[in-house]
């Protein structure tokens, strides 16, 4: 005989507000098979959790319905209070009267009604669940982590130091991402590469961490614990292990005139080329699209330089599997070009440049060494525009979302200009001026104050040549919306940050979750930001909205720390909630009837064939059975199977059947 | 298509959702405060691909007017495929349905993501307007009445 705990809470008011609690107890109390039914304020606080373990042991319950919240929000916690009580997990359900009724229903006698209803369905399911042990699986401690930039280093070397191997997998042929990129970093002016590059040495350097560069995610299998990583090693047409990294295939390659990457086009590059001169690896790869023996079957001089003979023209990609327990999606993110914004300019005035390429110009080790030069002659810019929300906060043209950090590295690049260019005038139009971190707000007023950056709130129409000079025409909304025009020299759009371009596609490799814009999703937005909904997977840095690096590296050190976490246990504890294959007592032994349809549907590959044997060893049956391990509880096989063999525990036939009954009758 | 216009009928709603998009996406739009209408009762299910469509029967067996069916966009299935497993069961169930008698416009075929908590009060109240339009559904009960199987008992 079933004896149920029901137990009402009133969340505050949450729920209280529109369901009469008191009502839903005491029809509660009514229905067959449960014993106490009581509601109460806060059921998830101490003394509201008591109250189910007291009634546990006092009433020797045989299951509890905790209506409540979601089960996404605090099934974890009764189920622990039942355990606690000695009353086993499974037989713990809750029943959702907040999320799927009192906060999307006005108060009504419908609502309390409503609230009724899901009580009884969830009481009648948990009168048929049964008891059931947590699976362990064992952990692979090793983590792999996708994207080389200032997050997957930072989270590189933080799981590697807590004594975890680490596999860091890189799309470009050098670690370092777009900080790399970058010239000196807000609020403090530091040198970027300063800071960062001794970390791709670390990186390198580590005896935890292997690092494939110029590599690809293939494919993922597995799940939290055991993910087996395909890793596919794009040819590099190189033999790492020979090349010395000397530079003389670099110094001689003739195909000298291809724009870098790396500097944003101000910069060249060759065929066989390092990114930028502090790359990790060091070793340059050849790029098959210009290179003149891919082109034209001949030319090969860096095979001929090459000292110790390392170039490989005809290596392909390989690949490497690699397994692991834990993912971190560290991809990063790219600047929107602004093509559509015809009326900027961008691309058709080459002294129009987005924010990246600006860094470029303002770094020590670019194109210019660091000296603000144009474009187009080279001439030192005597008024550089900048425009702030170049595409973003623009539902209409851009993106809807705020970059977040273009309002201060605009005010960095003016204050940089300002600082190389002594004489030049740094303009910035802007919508709001955003500096909310640590010393931001400072950092701005320095540059209007010391600097003397010249703000102008409001937004700018039109960039044209004219006699050589760029017009920026835009208006001074705090001048009443009076027209303003400037002659510039240079403009520089702060663009918007947008996803890394492949984020939809690797997320569909790993069932990772992406919002409309393809960054990943977080679990939780406040509780869980460095997870996501899949479990074991973590993410970390501008792959999941833009951040500066500050926030970056908390992320990094964040996702490290949970796979730390994850790692510092042997065994991985998991919910039984599986597919099993009845079986019953000789001579039928299971119901399975052998049309072996559940195989194919597995998206786990899970199921496989069992064969009973006499004791002589004769095989009297061929039946499925379910790999415990690799089950992940779809229940795909369940709704397959003609002869209703299959079962998956926690939401069996009779446990769903009697649902959809208790539902619907007594309505 | 049956109709009836009685206007104060509430339809009796079933909703079958998977745990990791709609089920999730409903929280959102409580969470959101979202209204929507009350006639909906949601039985979660770990994914859509679970969903045995007899259960659909046994829940116009058991009275319901109307039922929803939602999970995961396609490719956005927690388990990979469960989404495609249950939308091809869907088209042949559908037709199964139609070819027996039974308004297949009394089962609305839905996906709602995690992100979507505006969309499943969309989806629900739509379907309960829709339901409410066809009625109660009756041609279950009229038959178990009329059967031989109805005498024996």
């Amino acid at each position: 005989m079933a004896r149920i705990g029901v137990f009402i809470c009133h969340c505050g008011e949450n729920i209280s507000a529109t369901v009469d609690c008191e009502k839903v107890a005491k029809v509660a109390s009514e229905f067959p098979g449960v014993t106490v039914s009581v509601d109460y304020k806060y059921m998830c606080s101490d003394p509201g959790q008591n109250m189910v373990k007291e009634a546990i042991l006092e009433h020797n319950l045989t299951g509890v319905v905790v209506s409540a919240c979601s089960p996404r929000m605090h099934e974890p916690t009764f189920r622990n209070a039942c355990a606690e009580a000695g009353l086993n997990p499974f037989l713990c359900e809750m029943a959702n009267i907040r999320e799927h009724c009192s906060w999307v229903h006005e108060k009504s006698d419908a609502t309390t009604d409503k609230a009724i209803d899901i009580v009884r369905t969830l009481v009648e399911k948990v009168k048929r669940n049964e008891a059931l042990a947590p699976i362990y699986v064992p952990i692979t401690k090793t983590a792999v982590v996708i994207g080389g930039g200032v997050a997957g280093i930072q989270a590189s070397l933080d799981i590697a130091d807590a004594g975890h191997k680490v596999v860091l997998v890189e799309r470009e042929p050098s670690i370092g991402g777009h900080m790399s990129q970058l010239s000196e970093t807000f609020p403090t002016l530091d040198c970027s590469q300063c800071i960062l590059t001794p970390r791709m040495v670390d990186v390198a350097r580590h005896p935890n961490i292997t690092l494939y560069t110029y590599a690809e995610i293939e494919s993922v299998d597995g799940s939290i614990g055991n993910f087996n990583v395909k890793i596919r090693l794009k040819s590099k047409s190189l033999d790492e292990k020979l090349c010395t990294g000397c530079g003389a295939c670099i110094q001689k390659c003739p195909v000298k005139k291809i724009p870098s990457e790396f500097e944003q086009g101000l910069g060249k590059r060759t065929a066989i080329y390092v990114p930028f001169p502090q790359a990790v690896p060091n070793k340059p790869v050849i790029d098959r699209v210009n290179c003149t023996y891919y082109i034209k079957g001949k030319c090969k001089v860096c095979e001929i330089v090459c000292p110790t003979k390392a170039i490989r023209f005809d290596q392909e990609d390989s690949f490497v599997e690699v397994q692991a327990g834990a993912l971190l999606l560290a991809t990063g993110f790219d600047v929107l070009k602004t093509n559509f914004f015809p009326e900027y300019g961008y691309g058709k005035y080459e002294d129009v440049i987005d924010g990246l390429a600006f860094e470029r110009l303002a770094s020590a080790s670019g194109p210019t060494k660091g000296e603000i030069r144009r474009p187009s002659d080279g001439e030192i810019p005597k008024k550089i525009v900048f425009i702030a929300c170049a595409g973003s906060r623009d539902p209409a043209k851009g993106i809807e979302y705020c970059s977040k950090i273009c309002c201060m590295y605009t005010a960095k690049h003016a204050m940089l200009y300002k600082h190389k260019v002594h004489e030049g005038t740094p303009y910035i139009f802007y919508m709001d001026i955003r500096a909310t971190g640590k010393m931001y707000e400072e950092f701005v007023r320095r540059a209007i104050e010391e600097d003397e950056v010249k703000y102008i709130r409001g937004r700018v129409s039109q960039v044209y040549e004219k006699n050589g000079k760029l017009i920026v025409r835009g208006v001074d909304t705090l001048l009443m919306g009076q027209a303003v025009e400037i002659e510039a020299d240079m403009v520089v759009l702060a663009t918007a940050g947008i996803a890394s371009p492949g984020s939809e596609e690797l997320a569909q490799k790993l069932h990772v979750s992406y919002d409309k814009h393809k960054f990943f999703s977080e679990a939780h937005p406040k509780l869980k930001p460095v997870e996501t909904n899949t479990a074991g997977i973590y993410l970390a840095g501008a792959c999941q909205s833009t951040k500066d690096i500050p926030e970056t590296v908390a992320a990094a050190s964040g996702a490290a720390a949970k796979i730390a976490g994850l790692f510092s246990n042997d065994l991985l504890k998991r919910d039984p909630l599986i597919a099993v294959v009845k079986k019953c007592a000789p001579p039928l032994y299971s119901s399975c009837t052998g049309c072996f349809m559940c195989i194919p549907v597995c998206p786990y590959q899970a199921i496989d064939k069992e064969e009973i044997k006499d004791r002589s060893g004769n095989i009297i049956k061929t039946i499925s059975h379910i790999n415990p391990g690799l089950c992940q509880g779809c229940g795909t096989c369940v709704a397959f199977c003609k002869s209703k063999s299959i079962d998956i525990l926690g939401y069996n036939h009779d446990q769903v059947c009697a649902e959809v009954e208790a539902l619907l009758n007594e309505w | 298509m049956e109709t009836n216009n009685t206007n104060s009928f509430e339809p009796k709603v079933v909703a079958f959702v998977c745990n990791w998009c709609t089920y999730a996406g409903a929280d959102l739009t409580g969470t959101s405060r979202i209204k929507y209408a009350t006639n909906v009762k949601i039985i979660r299910f770990p994914c859509t691909g679970r969903i045995d469509f007899m259960l659909l029967m046994k829940a116009f067996a058991n009275g319901a007017d109307g039922i929803i069916i939602s999970g995961c966009h396609p490719n956005d299935c927690h388990y990979t495929s469960g989404n495609f497993h249950a939308r091809r069961r869907w088209m042949i169930f559908r037709n199964l349905l139609d070819f027996i008698g039974v308004d297949v416009n009394r089962i609305v075929f839905s996906w709602v993501s995690a992100a979507e908590g505006a969309k499943w009060a969309e989806v629900v109240n739509e379907s309960v307007d829709q339901f409410r339009q066809l009625g109660p559904a009756t041609s279950y009960q009229k038959l178990i009445k009329n059967s031989e199987f109805q005498e024996v008992e």
